[in-house]
């Protein structure tokens, strides 16, 4: 079990979800559990609930996990996933306002360093033009 | 309202079989102002929800509404799939086999409110929630032969979208250019009332 937050990239396209998930290792390392997923069900461009709660597991931490989206799809796929979870990890999962692929390595950058889940998540916010 | 075995299957198919028949015609709209897939995702999640009719229809009338919203969140794999299943899914909350119309509003206006949380949207704002929030008042005020109202109002409702300015969702990266277009979300929830219409006046 990992000492640091983890991250997942939920993209419509598995290629910017898989690239993005390969960026953050190259620039912040394996030290950040890492879950990523893209496509919908049929592996069209799109999302999918069942994915990101997989991805949700795979990059699983006591610590919590902070999930970067890209568009609409994303962020409504990713609540609802967050709301079917185990009641004790639902308030531990949280879905940041911030774009796909810089949010990601920053927010991953924090968590490397063993902040806190909310932490990370401002970090990456930090990135959203007010 | 006895919502019997026989009643929940021929409900999820009929709803199943019209949103699959038209399919075309709402990515063709989703074309217009969104991304273009949201035939293709209602197409998936119903065909879904269609292959386990029997399966849903057996369990009694509230947690086949849940099974349905279970379904959608998981085939649909666009936004309108925990939009439609939250909407299932509080449905399903509340309703019994036995149901009146007062019973069938009340769980419609608390399905309707958790859509708006679901998407932070509301009414005004070119979606599903503009037929959903009309057909709530019919619903409301019953009366002879509200089904065939709860049909037209959901028709209206949805063209009533052309002139609206997306301020939610995929469209509203269109801005001003997304008038003049009706709202897929709006014409996929005209089509589900149309065929639960059909259904309590025994046309399906």
């Amino acid at each position: 079990m990992s000492e640091n937050v983890g991250i997942v990239i939920v993209s419509h396209s598995a290629d910017v979800a898989r690239g993005t998930a390969m960026m953050v290792e190259q620039m912040v390392g394996r030290e950040v559990p890492l879950g990523w997923c893209g496509g919908d069900p049929d592996g069209g461009l799109g999302t999918n609930v069942e994915a990101i709660m997989a991805a949700i597991d795979k990059a699983w931490s006591e610590k919590g996990v902070a999930i970067l989206v890209d568009l609409g799809g994303a962020e409504t796929n990713s609540e609802m996933a967050i709301e079917m979870l185990p009641e004790s990890r639902r308030g531990r999962v949280v879905v940041c306002n911030a774009p796909v692929v810089e949010g990601a390595v920053m927010a991953a950058t924090e968590a490397a360093s063993g902040a806190p889940l909310e932490a990370v998540r401002r970090t990456a916010e930090e990135l959203t033009p007010a | 309202m006895m919502i019997d075995r026989d009643t929940r299957k021929r409900l999820i198919e009929t709803v199943a079989n019209r949103v699959i028949a038209n399919a075309e015609e709402l990515t063709d709209l989703d074309r217009a102002i969104g991304d273009g897939d949201h035939g293709t995702n209602m197409r998936r999640g119903f065909e879904a929800v269609l292959a386990a009719a029997d399966e849903l229809s057996a369990k009694a009338f509230g947690e086949s509404l849940k099974g349905v919203g279970t379904t959608l969140v998981m085939k649909v794999g666009g936004a309108s799939g925990p939009l439609y299943g939250t909407l299932f899914l509080s449905l399903g909350k509340s309703l019994t086999d036995e149901v009146s119309r007062e019973q069938l509003a009340e769980a419609f206006a608390a399905a309707i409110e958790a859509v708006k949380a679901r998407g932070k949207s509301d009414v005004g704002q070119k979606t599903m929630l503009d037929v959903l929030s009309p057909v709530l008042a019919v619903l409301r005020e019953g009366g002879e032969g509200f089904p065939a109202r709860l049909r037209a109002t959901a028709k209206t409702a949805a063209e009533n979208t052309i002139p609206m300015k997306a301020i939610r969702g995929r469209a509203s990266f269109l801005g001003e250019r997304s008038i003049g277009h009706m709202d897929p979300g709006a014409r996929s929830s005209a089509l589900i009332v149309d065929a639960v219409a059909d259904v309590m006046e025994g046309r399906a």
